[in-house]
Parts: structure tokens; C-alpha cells; sequence
């Protein structure tokens, strides 16, 4: 039991439609996990449910040796000790850079705010956006706003990552600063959950890549496997419309 | 899209069986809910009962109840309140359509850009903050009594005109500070949307800024619309009768107060329904609120 997550038959419709199905996965800490396949496969459900964002319809998901999905556990404590990030960034455009990134440090977390900021300045440092903490979301270009946001997933130590395609917004020149970053972390023992199209940099950082069809993993193994060498005709289909 | 497969949704929504840590989870679920639904009727009932219970038993409850619950002198005021009612609601309805008219002008001329329509703006802006600024009754005293004064041809003297004329110049100052704020909630980039696809300020106002406005407004507006036909009534004092000067005159016969709790319980019967009928429309026309599982 030395994983950190773990997800057994995990189901999710949104009324008729079966979005997720029967998904078992298992992260061990330090691994990254890559999560690929076509829009609509049920990618950002499931980190939606890991984040008990979604409530699941059945499965169990296992986060540090419980069960998260059981109704009687406390979902903010749970989420506390989860990072988000989000496609979109979702910055609050009234709060500061360091406003954002300290918020939940001293509302969820309990530091004092002189503490939280220090802190915060710190991981805004790592993020190589000490100078931008005085700053409006607003004022920055994407790729500063969503290192912003990993900054803020992360500032609070959590046990895992979940990242919901945070290169998809960006444009092309801002991508790499974002996932240079990602890799850094993965390099720090950062574990990872995420769902991305950048083939590249999934073969660069992924422990495991799942691809994902119908709300179901068609296929799942090592990035040189999966994408060097599918055994899936599906998977083929899909990585060869994408390298089109 | 040849390769594509077709959902397996169908049959595999007909297989499926929860499993058993699901049919605990949900038998939990419904275990919560009653006991959440029993608690809440529970307390209620039971605040309603004490709050009930202090006041039957207070020491004058007899003499209250006999001054302001009396059920005879409710049936026979009851037809004189209800006919002072409907002039409110004609009141109401009337003054709402134009105010809504002249509040939306002012809130549009409030926002036009350019220095042409600084005049414009000046005027619309000195309106809302001298209306905003005048307390409603002083406005009604300066109009009911000042207007007819002025002796202008064409315009009638009675004080139910120029009470209308004050209810609207007043509530249409608040109003258009609604709507102001609701087109300025309007993202700017729909508004450039709107003309890079070569449509006129006025068709991007029209079409595009002014039908995402108006739904977030309406909870504001059906607020100020039941302020409104509750402040109707405040033209009687310039001498017309509505349900709270028919609930006073009934009243003055045998002093007692039963007929303005009719009064209040007929304002109600307006108020609630309505509500209810603004969050329906509301939630059709896309409002949500809060939403989701959090």
C-alpha cells in the first residue's frame, strides 16, 4: 500500500450520458501520470472527481490510504491537501498575485499572515515571478498567470497535483515556460495527476500515460509504449490525428 | 469521423448494477436528507411555536387580538381595502412600465462614450443624483401641489397624475442605476464582439449588451418593483384613497387597527406570488445563481 491514490471502478454519468467508466488507476507518490485522449473523453471528469470537484455515481477512490469518496468524509479537508490547476487559470482578478497564491494558507490552512507571505513570496520566487507579487492577474500575459495559479496549488505542501490542461489556453511561446516549470517539479518529487495534448511533454515526464476513449483507459504503460508504440488500434487513431 | 465509436451508453446504462459500496453511500444519502428534512421542520415548528406561543400568552394578547386580529371587522373592511388595493395596482403597473422606460433611457445615455454625448451624460447624471438625493414624499408634495399650480395647458391637475409623476421621476432615478450597472457588467469583449461582426453601436446595445443585462438584473428590478407598490400608496397623502387610506378611514370608524393588517396581508398575497413568478422567468432566462455540487 505504498500508493497515494488509487481509483477502483470509479463511474460518472451526467444524467443518461456515462462519462467516465470503470476507471482504475493507481499514482505512487513522486510518479506523474499522464491522462491523453480526445476532448469529451472524460479526462477533466476525472480529475474533477479526484478533487471531489464531481460527486462519482460508483468506484471507490482511495487518496492517502482513504476513502475520499465516501459521503461522511469532509471534502474541504480532503481538497486541502490536493493542488488545482485549471485550464483557465481561475486567478481571483480582485486579490494581488500574492493575495491569490496567500489566500488559502491563511483561510484553509491557518498560517499568520506574515508567515503566509513570506511563504508566498517564496513559492512566487520558485515560480520566477517574485517581482510580479504586487500585480493584478489582469496585468500578466497567460503564462505568467498560470504559473501564478501552480505557484498557488502549491504553496500549501499538498500530497498531489492535479493539473486540468494548463497549456491549452496558451499561446505557443508561452507553453514551454509553463511546462518547464511542471518538469522542474516533477524533478523536486512533485506527484502528478494531468491531462494534457503536448505529446512531448508527456513522453518527457510521464512515469505512466493512460489514454483515455469514451470514458474509459483503453490503454495504459510507459510514455515509450503508449505513444511509441500502441497496441491499441484506438490509441494509433488518436496519436496520429494529433501529429497530422 | 469512420473510426469513431458509438458510445456503448445505451447498453451499458441498462447493465449496470451499483455496486455495494455505492448502495451504501446512497442509503447513507437518503438516511441524511430525512433526518436533515426532519430537523428543519422540527426547529421550525418549534421556533414558530414559541415565538406563537409568547404572544397568545402575553397579559394584553386578548385586547390585541381584539384590535388588530378581529375577524368580523376584517370581513367589513375588507371590500373597502380591496378597492383602495386596486388603485395601487393600477398605479403600480402604470408608473412600472414608464419607469422602466425612462430608467433604461437614462442608463443608456449614462453610458455613451465620447465627448459628443458629454452633454447627455452631464444630464442624465445631474438627474439621478438630485432624484436620488430628493426623499420621495418631498417629491410628492413638490409635484401633487406644485404642478397643478403651475396652471399648464394640456397637462390634467390631478394630484393622481402628478403622484404618479413623482413616483416615477424618483424610483426611475434608482431604476436606471441598475440597469447602468448591469450593462457596465456586460464583459467589454461581447460588446467588441459585437462590432467586429459590423454591427452599429446602437444593434451591439440592442441585441447583444442590453439581453445579457437585463438577466442579471431582474432580481434588483422585482426588488424595486415591490418597493414601488408599496410606496404607491404614499400619494395619498396628496388626497387620493388607496388600500392604507381606505384601511385608515375604516379604521377611524371604531379605532380598530384590523383593517391595516388586511391591508398588509393583501400586500403580501401581491408580493410573494410575484416573486416567485420573477425567479421562474429568471431561471429561464439563464440565471442560475450559485451553482454545482459546492
Amino acid at each position: 500500500m505504498s500508493e497515494l491514490l488509487r481509483l477502483d471502478g470509479v463511474r460518472k454519468c451526467f444524467g443518461d450520458h456515462v462519462v467516465l467508466r470503470d476507471v482504475d488507476l493507481t499514482i505512487e507518490p513522486g510518479q506523474c501520470v499522464v491522462l491523453i485522449g480526445a476532448s469529451g473523453s472524460g479526462k477533466s471528469t476525472l480529475l474533477r472527481c479526484v478533487n471531489l470537484l464531481e460527486v462519482v455515481d460508483d468506484g471507490v477512490i482511495t487518496f492517502d490510504s482513504r476513502d475520499i469518496t465516501d459521503p461522511r468524509v469532509d471534502g474541504d479537508e480532503v481538497r486541502s491537501r490536493m493542488g488545482m490547476v485549471f485550464q483557465a487559470y481561475n486567478l481571483f482578478p480582485h486579490l494581488d498575485v500574492i493575495g491569490n497564491v496567500t489566500l488559502a494558507l491563511r483561510l484553509v490552512h491557518g498560517v499568520a499572515a506574515e508567515e503566509a507571505r513570506s511563504r508566498g513570496l517564496a513559492m512566487l520566487d520558485r515560480v520566477g515571478l517574485a517581482e510580479k507579487a504586487q500585480a493584478r492577474p489582469d496585468d500578466l500575459s497567460g503564462g505568467q498567470q498560470q504559473r501564478v495559479a501552480i505557484a498557488r496549488a502549491l504553496v500549501a505542501n499538498p500530497r498531489l497535483m492535479l493539473l486540468d490542461e494548463v497549456t491549452s489556453a496558451l499561446d505557443p511561446e508561452l507553453v514551454g515556460e509553463v511546462l518547464d516549470l511542471l518538469t522542474e517539479l516533477k524533478g523536486e518529487g512533485v506527484t502528478m495527476l494531468l491531462n494534457t495534448h503536448e505529446m512531448g511533454f508527456a513522453r518527457d515526464v510521464a512515469d505512466q500515460v493512460c489514454f483515455l476513449h469514451d470514458g474509459r483507459i483503453h490503454e495504459r504503460g510507459t510514455p515509450e509504449q503508449v505513444l511509441g508504440d500502441p497496441r491499441e488500434e484506438r490509441t494509433r487513431t488518436f496519436l496520429s490525428r494529433i501529429r497530422a | 469521423m469512420s473510426d469513431r465509436v458509438a458510445p456503448a451508453a445505451t447498453e451499458d446504462t441498462q447493465d449496470w448494477q451499483p455496486s455495494d459500496v455505492q448502495r451504501d453511500r446512497d442509503e447513507w444519502r437518503r438516511r441524511r436528507t430525512l433526518r436533515s428534512a426532519v430537523i428543519a421542520v422540527g426547529s421550525t415548528l418549534l421556533l414558530l411555536g414559541a415565538v406563537g406561543g409568547g404572544v397568545v400568552s402575553s397579559p394584553g394578547w386578548d385586547r390585541v387580538q381584539e384590535t388588530y386580529f378581529s375577524w368580523d371587522k376584517a370581513v367589513s373592511s375588507f371590500p373597502a381595502v380591496l378597492e383602495g388595493l386596486w388603485l395601487n395596482i393600477r398605479v403600480m403597473a402604470i408608473c412600472w412600465v414608464l419607469i422602466l422606460l425612462l430608467s433604461l433611457t437614462v442608463a443608456i445615455v449614462r453610458t455613451l462614450r465620447g465627448p459628443v454625448a458629454f452633454p447627455l451624460r452631464l444630464l442624465g447624471t445631474a438627474y439621478v443624483d438630485v432624484f436620488r438625493g430628493l426623499p420621495l414624499l418631498l417629491v410628492i408634495f413638490l409635484l401633487g401641489f406644485g404642478g397643478p399650480a403651475l396652471r399648464l395647458q394640456g397637462l390634467p391637475t390631478s394630484p393622481l397624475f402628478w403622484g404618479c409623476s413623482a413616483l416615477v421621476l424618483s424610483y426611475s432615478a434608482y431604476v436606471a442605476e441598475v440597469f447602468r450597472a448591469g450593462i457596465e457588467s456586460v464583459h467589454p469583449s461581447q460588446r467588441l464582439a459585437g462590432r467586429s461582426l459590423g454591427l452599429s453601436y446602437g444593434q451591439t446595445l440592442r441585441h447583444v449588451v442590453l439581453p445579457q443585462a437585463w438577466r442579471r438584473v431582474i432580481p434588483p428590478l422585482m426588488n424595486d418593483l415591490v418597493s414601488l407598490q408599496k410606496d404607491s400608496g404614499l400619494i395619498a397623502v396628496l388626497g387620493v384613497t388607496d388600500a392604507i387610506r381606505k384601511a385608515q378611514i375604516e379604521t377611524s370608524l371604531d379605532f380598530n387597527y384590523t383593517p391595516y393588517v388586511v391591508a398588509g396581508v393583501l400586500f403580501c398575497c401581491l408580493t410573494i406570488p410575484m416573486a416567485r413568478l420573477t425567479d421562474r422567468y429568471a431561471r429561464k432566462k439563464g440565471y442560475h445563481g450559485a451553482g454545482g455540487v459546492l
